[in-house]
């Protein structure tokens, strides 16, 4: 292509744009593992290509052979169309290509100006930063992305960290722009406001590769879609517009995803948890819950929907005994279970599947028996007369990993060398072999394949059945809709509204009625609203 | 960021890079072993070129200090005599250290196991014709009582008031040894010398010279009862560690705080009675000193670092109360030849040197070195 040719003019990238980055036959090997078996791979000048995968499907390896930080063991890589060999993932910023990851790399303490210039010689010394405040914001403006460069950076929500991260990219002259699963940690505005940016980018003519498992916003923003499967190709740059979701998702796990669960009608029995004006702080103190009141019955599943930080890990934590409330009460069967002590749930049938599955769900350098007699090993048959039993635990153990599928060489192998979503069963296997009368699970699936959310949910389902009270609390709307019986929405420490869930027919307008319940608006006012638009 | 500039040019020049890549597996049982065993022979040929440059014969010297500690059975004895000490203190710590507890006092809870023994003889609690029988088993307990009070207090303190128990065990250990000179100098004192009496032969470790008569061979062998209570200190630390519920609580403890407390286990009640546990073990080492070697309360051989010794020995041991026992063996070997070489820092060094060499070891069972072509840039 000739260089006098202008910026594209049209936002999607016509098909004979010319290619900004070819990859063929892309091979490497770990031990024991062959993360990419000749993947090919190639980006259009402005375009936004998504790069859809389960979890260790290949994805992060092949992007990180694009950046530099792994060599390929055999392969060719081509920026326009002339053959690279990076060393470092500088040399790849310097030919243009860089990488958002999902973890920020960023000085909490500095401004963003700062953050965006550290590591650029130019300037040599930190005086006159205003001007490059003025360039910074200049910036930001031209690709819609609105964060005060004056601002230091621990100040910032996480939706804000991240346009940093693309502008510290854009401000290096970045021509091909990776992002690494860049909304899961994001709320749904900014997710929009995120795929606003990532068009305005490819509008001036630069490229995305927009790295995912999530199919909806793969079909959103793509304008083609490369699937990777176990380290190969299973679609390679299909146009998004041409596919279905169902077919994606097949070529994703190899087999047809169930959408619609299976989630047979059932009676809901005798309220389990009862939570009334419930009151607590979070970590720095603030008040995190205001008065928030709600119940959940026995078989029956109860999706507490909102955005990530209106004080859901708080709720968790005090009905699971991990943190004192300042006021109100939570009766598990009538019995107060708030400010007594972690012990008194688990002794009580609380089950807790946490957050944070490495850092308080699981003890990394312990073996899977030891991870998952943790909260059994004080009864016999594991503990006898202050000893443990070590032929019944690891029984157990063994007994767990076949029943829940734990893909482990033996259950010695410590838990720190588990997958994600082994990781997940490890600790579902635990809490749901203690038959709990109440299960609190805090987003369940976050950061898993689509096989093993099914799986995930198939658990959550079957212990509904079998008369479990469960309370999920989930930012994954469409979860939340698919699996509970009722749904509260928490803003803000508070409850703004219920919604009760018909399986068989969702109602249409139910999900812009939890949208706006989740932005803060209670549902009694969006009732009278409805009530004087009819009028 | 703009010194990698430097290395990236200069790797060019070269045909290979060396890469690290983390382990994605657990690498076969063999190899920590094995690398270890690497570390230890890396760390005796950079000893030995040490000893070469300050003038030695690095084969003489190592040989030297070989027979000087295992060469014979008399000497042996005493190397164990020298280890036997070592060998509690690191079980205190290795205990500790398994909670992620950073006992650095096991010294301070050494001397205040050696004071409480020592005040059962000189108040006098016991007379000292009481039988050996009732003697031995007061004096460990006085001992391990001693010793735990000293790890009580840190221990409360980082429960109660999350003091850090790095500064409060180091600063206790001068406690301890202040504490000592004043009973030693002011009450208990032999004639104004910086000593106590000697203690009843009654209130003495049996020693194996004590059986000589009926076993020849035992003539002139200084090992005493401690090695013994050592031993099954260890062994019944290790059932603690890692068969029992208690010892459950405390690895959960150490390898994950949050999940822990996630758990229900009470990590302020785990504090101070492994801090207690921690300090009654390094007061058994001091009462073993005491009664089976020194028989006297004397500072300066009491408080010869094997409190900070044990630190070490913890650590090469991996925290295994089982390994414990034969690294302490080898410090003691250390220590002995300490006695025979000239210049006598010679064996600190090689101590020093294994542990630099054992620590840096550790990285290789975290990443594989990997040596890779460098492809020619196009």
């Amino acid at each position: 292509m000739p260089a006098s040719q202008p910026a594209v003019a049209k936002p999607r990238a016509s098909a004979d744009a010319p290619l900004v980055v070819e990859m063929h036959g892309i091979v490497k090997r770990f031990p024991g593992v062959l993360a990419n078996d000749r993947v090919d791979f190639e980006l259009r000048r402005g375009e936004i290509h998504a790069l859809l995968g389960e979890n260790g499907a290949g994805k992060s390896t092949l992007m990180n052979v694009l950046t530099g930080l792994y060599r390929p063991d055999s392969g060719t890589i081509l920026i326009k169309s002339k053959p690279v060999s990076f060393s470092s993932p500088r040399d790849a910023i310097r030919a243009g290509i860089g990488m958002v990851h999902q973890h920020f790399m960023l000085v909490p303490s500095q401004t963003v100006t700062e953050n965006i210039l550290l590591g650029l010689d130019d300037p040599h010394f930190r005086m006159q930063l205003h001007e490059y405040d003025t360039k910074v914001a200049e910036l930001s403006e031209r690709f819609g992305l609105k964060v005060d460069p004056r601002a230091k950076v621990w100040q910032l929500s996480v939706g804000e960290q991240q346009r940093v991260e693309v502008l510290k990219m854009l401000y290096r002259g970045t021509d091909v722009l990776i992002m690494d699963e860049p909304t899961a940690v994001l709320a749904p505005q900014e997710i929009e406001g995120l795929f606003k940016t990532l068009r305005a980018m490819v509008a001036e003519g630069k490229s995305v590769i927009f790295i995912s498992h999530k199919l909806q916003e793969v079909t959103a923003i793509a304008d083609r879609i490369t699937v990777l499967r176990r380290g190969k190709v299973t679609a390679g740059g299909l146009p998004a517009a041409k596919v279905t979701r169902q077919e994606l998702a097949r070529r994703m796990v190899g087999r047809e995803v169930i959408f619609h669960l299976d989630k047979k009608p059932r009676q809901a029995g005798d309220v389990v948890l009862e939570v009334k004006d419930l009151c607590a702080e979070n970590d720095k103190g603030l008040p995190a819950l205001r008065g928030l009141s709600l119940n959940v019955r026995s078989g029956e599943i109860i999706g507490l929907a909102g955005v990530a930080g209106n004080g859901q890990r708080e709720l968790a934590q005090v009905i699971t005994g991990l943190r004192k409330c300042t006021g109100g009460q939570a009766l598990l069967n009538g019995e107060v279970v708030n400010n007594r002590s972690a012990l008194f749930g688990i002794l009580h049938g609380i089950a807790h599947i946490p957050e944070d599955r490495t850092h308080v769900g699981t003890a990394p350098n312990l073996s899977v028996t030891d991870n998952v007699i943790m909260k059994k090993y004080r009864h016999p048959p594991i503990a006898q007369y202050g000893m443990l039993n070590i032929p019944a635990a690891t029984k157990f153990a063994n007994q767990l990993k076949e029943a829940y599928d734990i893909i482990v060489p033996n259950v010695e192998t410590p838990v720190r060398l588990l997958s994600g979503g082994n990781l997940q069963r490890v600790i579902l296997a635990r809490e749901i072999s203690g038959e709990p009368t109440l299960m609190v699970a805090v987003q369940p699936t976050r950061g898993l394949d689509v096989g093993a959310i099914e799986g995930v949910h198939h658990l959550l389902l079957s212990q509904r059945e079998s008369g479990a009270a469960i309370l999920l609390i989930s930012e994954e709307l469409e979860e939340l809709l698919s699996l509970s019986d009722r749904v509260y929405v928490i803003y803000e420490g508070r409850i703004m509204g219920e919604v009760k869930i018909d399986a068989k027919e969702p109602s249409p307008g139910l999900i812009e009625v939890v949208g706006l319940m989740m932005t803060g608006t209670p549902l009694s006012q969006i009732e009278k609203e409805g009530a004087a638009a009819h009028v | 960021m703009s010194e990698l500039t430097q290395p990236t040019r200069l790797r060019r020049r070269f045909p290979f890079t060396i890469r690290l890549e983390p382990r994605l597996s657990e690498p076969p049982r063999w190899y920590p072993a094995a690398v270890s065993l690497g570390a230890i022979l890396l760390a005796l040929v950079v000893g030995g070129i040490i000893i070469s440059m300050s003038g030695g014969d690095p084969f003489r010297s190592y040989a030297h200090i070989a027979k000087a500690s295992f060469g014979n059975i008399g000497v042996l004895s005493d190397t164990i005599v020298k280890a036997t000490p070592i060998l509690l203190t690191s079980l205190a710590c290795s205990l500790a250290f398994r909670m992620k507890l950073w006992n650095i006092g096991a010294e301070g809870q050494f001397i205040m196991g050696a004071f409480g023994a020592g005040a059962i003889v000189l108040t006098p609690i016991l007379p000292p014709e009481t039988s050996p029988w009732i003697f031995i088993p007061v004096m460990m307990l006085a001992g391990m009582l001693a010793g735990a009070l000293w790890g009580l207090v840190p221990g409360y303190l980082k429960a109660k008031f999350n003091v850090n128990e790095i500064i409060s065990t180091l600063m206790m250990n001068y406690i301890a040894i202040a504490w000592i000179n004043f009973w030693i100098f002011a009450v208990w004192t032999e004639g104004g010398f910086q000593m106590t009496p000697k203690f009843p032969q009654n209130a003495w470790l049996p020693r194996l010279l004590d059986y000589a008569k009926q076993f020849p061979i035992f003539r002139g062998l200084t090992t005493h009862l401690g090695l013994l209570i050592g031993i099954v200190a260890a062994i019944l630390l290790w059932l603690v560690v890692y068969r029992s519920r208690w010892g459950y609580e405390i690895r959960l403890i150490g390898d994950n705080p949050r999940a822990a407390q996630y758990a229900g286990v009470n990590i302020i009640r785990n504090i101070v009675l492994v801090m207690m546990l921690s300090g009654a073990l390094a007061g058994l080492g001091g009462m073993a000193e005491v009664t089976g070697t020194v028989h006297r309360l004397q500072t300066s051989p009491l408080a010869a670092g094997y409190g900070f010794t044990g630190i070490i020995v913890a650590w090469l041991s991996k925290l295994n109360p089982l390994v414990v026992i034969l690294v302490s063996i080898l410090f003691g070997a250390l220590l002995l030849a300490g006695r025979e070489i000239q210049p006598s820092g010679v064996p600190k060094m090689i101590q020093g040197t294994i542990l630099v060499c054992l620590i840096a070891s550790d990285f290789l069972l975290r990443y594989r070195i990997r040596i890779v072509r460098t492809e020619e840039e196009a």
